[in-house]
C-alpha cells in the first residue's frame, strides 16, 4: 500500500509541533501516524459538500463584563512554578543575538 | 457494613444527626486506601492531613441542612487543579505543578463542605482509554486486578468502585467518564456540553471536554451533578440554562417514556455477552412501560475518525502552552527553541506526542480542507443523526463498551484497537449531548455498562429512566474485596 506521510513529513511536522525524535522514533511515528491517517480516511467515503462544519455545539456569542480593574497575582505566586527565574521573572535562553 | 455503601442521602442525615462523624466517613476513606491502593492504585496524591483537620472542624461546628455533601469524601481526577494540591494530568511535565487556584468544580464542591481525600490517577493528559499512559502509576480494575479500569478517568471510576471514596468527579471527552464507569461498575455521567465549567480543568479538546460525576448510584449522581453544574463567569462557554434539582426526577415512573435502540450499537464488534445484557435491560425498561423501537444512527462509524482528528487538532492547539517557561519541567539548553523542543519531548509519553503529531499534521497547511474541515462536517452530520431520532424518542439506549474490561498490556501497543473501544461514546462527545453509563449486570465475572443518550440538557430524564432501571435490576455493585489484593 502507498504510503501516506513519509519521514521527512514527519520530521516537518515535528518541528512545527517543537518535538524532537530520534531516527528509531521517526520510524515508528511514520508507521503509526500512517495508520491513523489511513482510517482517517474513511471519512472520504461521505460526501460533505455544503454542509457547515461543526466548530462547537452551543450557539456561541461573547460574554461581555463591565471593565472594572481587580486585583491580579502577586509577582511571587505568578512565579512560583517557573522553573528557572531571576530578579523576579522568568529566564528563558537568549532570544536575540547581542549587537 | 461500610458506611459508603448506604448512599449519600442517608449518611448525610446521620451525619446532620449526629449518628456518625465526618471524621467516621474519612477514617473509612483512608483505611480502605490503606488496606488496597496499593493493589488497585487508584490515588497520585492524598489530601489526608488537611482532609482530617476539616473533618475535625465539620464535626465540632455541625453541618448545614442545605450542604447535602457536607462532610462526603470525594476524590478529584488530577486534572481539575486545586490549589495547593499538587495536579500532575498523570504527566512528568507537570510532575510539580502547584496550582494558584481551585478548578470552578472543586470551588463548589468546596463550598458544601465535601472533603477531598486526593488527587487520582488517569491517562495522560485525558489521552487513552485504559489509564495505562499516565507517567506515575497502572491503576488496576478492582474486579480484576489484571484487567485495566478503563480511562481516562480510571483512577477515579477504580476509586469509587474499591469503596475508597463515597464518590468522586472525573472528565469525558470521548468516553472518559462512561467507559471507565462501565468498566469498574460504577455509574457516570456525561453532562450535556456546557453544563458544568471548564474553569480550572487542564484542557484537551475545548469543545468536547466535560467534566462529571462518577458515583455508586444514581441518586448520589444526581445531587452531585446538581452541585457541580451552573453558568460560571469564567468560561464563556457554560450555558445560562437554570440548574434543576435532579433528584426531584427519580420517581420510578417510565411509563411511556419513548427508547430508541440504535440498531448500530448491537450490531458489529459489539461482544455477545455484552449485547445479551443489554438486550435484558432493554426488556426491563419495557416491563416498565417504556415504549421501545429500533433506530438508525448512520454515522455512527465515522465519529470515531471525525473525533480523531478534531480533538488531536484542538489538542495539539491546548498543549502548546508546555513549553518549560511559565510552569512544569525545563530542559536546559542554550538555545530557546531547542529548549522548548527538548522540554516538551522529555515531558511528555508517546500517546500524547502521538495526538499532537496527528492533531499539528490536520491543522496544516494543505491538510487543513482534506481532514480538520472534513472532520467537522462529518461532525454535523453525526449530530443531525441524534436530532433527527430525538424528534420522537426521549432516550437512545445501548452498551457504553463493545467489550467488558481489557487486560492490562493488551491494547497499549495498537492506538487503532485502543481507540476502536470509544466507538459507542465518542458520538455523544461530538454532538455536545449528555449521557450516563451504568452498571447492568455481569458478563464472566465483570461488569457490563448501560449507556443511556439524552437530548441537550435532558439529563433529569436520564436520570428518571436510569434510576427506575436500577431500582427494579437486583444486582450487587460491589467487586468482591478479595479481589482487590494479589
Amino acid at each position: 500500500m502507498m504510503s501516506r506521510i513519509n519521514e521527512d513529513q514527519v520530521k516537518y511536522v515535528a518541528n512545527l509541533a517543537r518535538l524532537s525524535f530520534t531516527d528509531q522514533e521517526i520510524k515508528t511515528f511514520t508507521t503509526q501516524l500512517d495508520d491513523i491517517i489511513g482510517f482517517a480516511e474513511q471519512l472520504n467515503e461521505l460526501d460533505t459538500q455544503g454542509i457547515e462544519p461543526t466548530t462547537h455545539v452551543l450557539d456561541m456569542y461573547n460574554v461581555m463584563r463591565e471593565d472594572v480593574v481587580e486585583p491580579s497575582l502577586p509577582r511571587e505566586e505568578a512565579l512560583k512554578n517557573a522553573p528557572v527565574q531571576e530578579d523576579g521573572q522568568v529566564k528563558v535562553p537568549l532570544i536575540m543575538e547581542a549587537d | 457494613m461500610p458506611l459508603f455503601e448506604e448512599g449519600l442521602v442517608s449518611l448525610s442525615q446521620k451525619l446532620h444527626n449526629k449518628e456518625i462523624k465526618a471524621s467516621d466517613l474519612v477514617d473509612e476513606a483512608f483505611t480502605r486506601i490503606h488496606e488496597v491502593d496499593g493493589d488497585v492504585q487508584a490515588f497520585l496524591t492524598l489530601n489526608e492531613e488537611a482532609a482530617r483537620s476539616e473533618a475535625k472542624a465539620l464535626d465540632e461546628n455541625g453541618t448545614a441542612d442545605n450542604e447535602i455533601l457536607s462532610g462526603m469524601p470525594i476524590g478529584l481526577k488530577d486534572n481539575m487543579v486545586t490549589k495547593g494540591l499538587k495536579t500532575t494530568c498523570s504527566s512528568h511535565i507537570l510532575e510539580n505543578y502547584d496550582p494558584l487556584y481551585n478548578a470552578t468544580v472543586v470551588e463548589k464542591v468546596n463550598a458544601q463542605k465535601a472533603i477531598t481525600i486526593g488527587k487520582l490517577n488517569m491517562d495522560e493528559f485525558a489521552m487513552g482509554s485504559s489509564t495505562e499512559t499516565s507517567f506515575f502509576a497502572k491503576t488496576k480494575n478492582p474486579w480484576d486486578l489484571q484487567r485495566v479500569p478503563g480511562g481516562s478517568s480510571g483512577g477515579s471510576a477504580a476509586a469509587v468502585a474499591a469503596g475508597e471514596v463515597l464518590f468522586a468527579l472525573g472528565t469525558d471527552t470521548g468516553g472518559s467518564i462512561r467507559q471507565p464507569s462501565a468498566f469498574c461498575g460504577v455509574v457516570g455521567m456525561k453532562p450535556t456540553y456546557g453544563r458544568v465549567s471548564r474553569y480550572g480543568l487542564v484542557a484537551f479538546a475545548s469543545s468536547l471536554d466535560q467534566a462529571g460525576p462518577i458515583t455508586r448510584t444514581v441518586e448520589d449522581n444526581a445531587y452531585l451533578l446538581e452541585t457541580i453544574a451552573g453558568l460560571d463567569r469564567h468560561d464563556s462557554t457554560s450555558a445560562d440554562v437554570a440548574v434543576p434539582h435532579y433528584a426531584a426526577a427519580l420517581t420510578g415512573d417510565i411509563k411511556g417514556l419513548r427508547v430508541a435502540v440504535p440498531k448500530e450499537y448491537l450490531g458489529e464488534g459489539i461482544d455477545e455477552s455484552v449485547k445479551a445484557n443489554i438486550r435484558a435491560a432493554i426488556k426491563q425498561l419495557e416491563s416498565l412501560g417504556a415504549v421501545v423501537d429500533e433506530v438508525s444512527l448512520p454515522h455512527s462509524k465515522y465519529a470515531v475518525p471525525a473525533y480523531y482528528i478534531i480533538a488531536s487538532s484542538e489538542a495539539s492547539a491546548n498543549l502548546a502552552r508546555f513549553d518549560g517557561v511559565r510552569y512544569g519541567v525545563r530542559a536546559e539548553t542554550n538555545d530557546l527553541i531547542e529548549m522548548y523542543k527538548k522540554s516538551r519531548s522529555e515531558g511528555f509519553g508517546d500517546e500524547v506526542k502521538r495526538r499532537i503529531m496527528l492533531g499539528t499534521f490536520a491543522l496544516s497547511s494543505g491538510y487543513y480542507d482534506a481532514y480538520y474541515k472534513k472532520a467537522q462536517q462529518v461532525r454535523t452530520l453525526i449530530k443531525q443523526d441524534f436530532e433527527k431520532v430525538f424528534k420522537d424518542h426521549d432516550i437512545i439506549v445501548g452498551p457504553t463498551t463493545p467489550t467488558t474490561a481489557f487486560k492490562i498490556g493488551e491494547n497499549i501497543d495498537d492506538p487503532l484497537t485502543m481507540y476502536a473501544n470509544d466507538l459507542l461514546t465518542i458520538p455523544v462527545n461530538l454532538a455536545g449531548i449528555p449521557a450516563i453509563s451504568l452498571p447492568c449486570g455481569l458478563a464472566n465475572g465483570l461488569p457490563v455498562g448501560l449507556q443511556m443518550i439524552g437530548r441537550p440538557f435532558g439529563e433529569e430524564t436520564l436520570y428518571r429512566a436510569a434510576h427506575a432501571y436500577e431500582q427494579t435490576a437486583g444486582f450487587t455493585l460491589t467487586p468482591a474485596k478479595g479481589a482487590m489484593s494479589k
